[in-house]
């Protein structure tokens, strides 16, 4: 059994490895999954070409759970360490989550248009509940600047960030618990319902996408973090 | 080309869309750290050139 230090030393094994190598294996990668996906999987026995669309949209979707998990995760350590950087790594955490949140609820209304000759469906449990997890992090914003920065703010948009959270497993469970099933299910309790090259493209095409958005996570908390040394030193020199 | 293909290639371009966005927003903000670096630079600069002109103090 491995010791929670060694997971949090893994973390920042993962801080070490430079930007431009995570950009040029988000490049790679994605190019990889989008040959794999276009070229590789075969077409889906029931839903024929329209299925490829799964590939980044169950990807993506994934993604952003994760985002809003470590948006969490690091708020904890905020309220709990007073881990100084760990607001700023939340926020930036939460801010992910929302640009791939809007990602999957624009691809899957493009494949419920295809699939089901609509763009949205508002009987669906699933879908109704991500945006009500979208919507409820689009709301982390108002409430984030809405106060002026400080530890108040900090510990506010943390406490919002832990309960946020809890809508995450509300929102997957809903897809295997929808009565109508309408909605796919693509993991089950048994494992995946597809296998051969359909799952090695999904599995290209998920790390494709943590990888990016990783890649992206870090560019932002650098930009973040050279604004804040910026505006201290600015306050310095004035 | 297929109806289906159409909307699959549209999601497809939906999200390399979004993706370019964001990142030419972040370079936009880099874009203007890198000129506030700079302008504190410059400011740097003629204040320590301001100190060495100066006359010494003297007695």
């Amino acid at each position: 059994m491995r010791a929670p230090g060694a997971t949090i030393g893994n973390v920042g094994l993962l801080r070490r490895i430079p930007l431009g190598a995570l950009a040029l294996a988000s490049l790679v990668l994605v190019t990889t999954a989008l040959i794999f996906a276009f070229y590789v999987a075969p077409n889906d026995a029931n839903q024929g070409f329209s299925q490829r669309i799964f590939y980044f949209h169950v990807s993506i979707a994934f993604t952003a759970y994760v985002c809003f998990a470590c948006g969490a995760w690091k708020a904890l350590r905020h309220l709990w360490k007073r881990d100084p950087r760990a607001d700023l790594e939340s926020y930036v955490c939460v801010h992910q989550g929302i640009i791939f949140g809007a990602m999957v609820l624009i691809t899957g209304s493009i494949w419920a248009k295809m699939s089901w000759g609509r763009w949205w469906v508002w009987s669906e449990d699933e879908l109704v509940l991500f945006l009500v997890l979208y919507l409820f992090y689009c709301a982390y914003f108002m409430l984030r600047f809405s106060v002026d920065p400080g530890p108040q703010r900090a510990n506010l948009s943390a406490v919002y960030a832990l309960f946020g959270v809890v809508l995450v497993p509300v929102s997957f469970m809903a897809i295997r618990l929808a009565k109508e099933l309408y909605h796919p299910r693509v993991f089950t309790l048994k494992g995946p319902n597809f296998g051969g090259w359909i799952l090695v493209t999904y599995l290209v095409a998920q790390a494709a996408i943590l990888v990016l958005a990783y890649t992206l996570y870090r560019i932002e908390i650098a930009g973040k973090r050279l604004d804040l040394r910026l505006r201290e030193l600015r306050e310095v020199l004035a | 080309m297929t109806t289906a293909e159409k909307y699959v290639t549209a999601a497809y371009c939906v999200v390399f869309a979004i993706v370019l966005v964001y990142v030419v927003l972040i370079a936009v903000k880099l874009g203007r750290l890198d000129r506030e670096v700079s302008e504190l630079e410059r400011r740097a600069e003629t204040a320590r050139e301001s100190e060495e002109r100066e006359p010494a103090a003297v007695g």
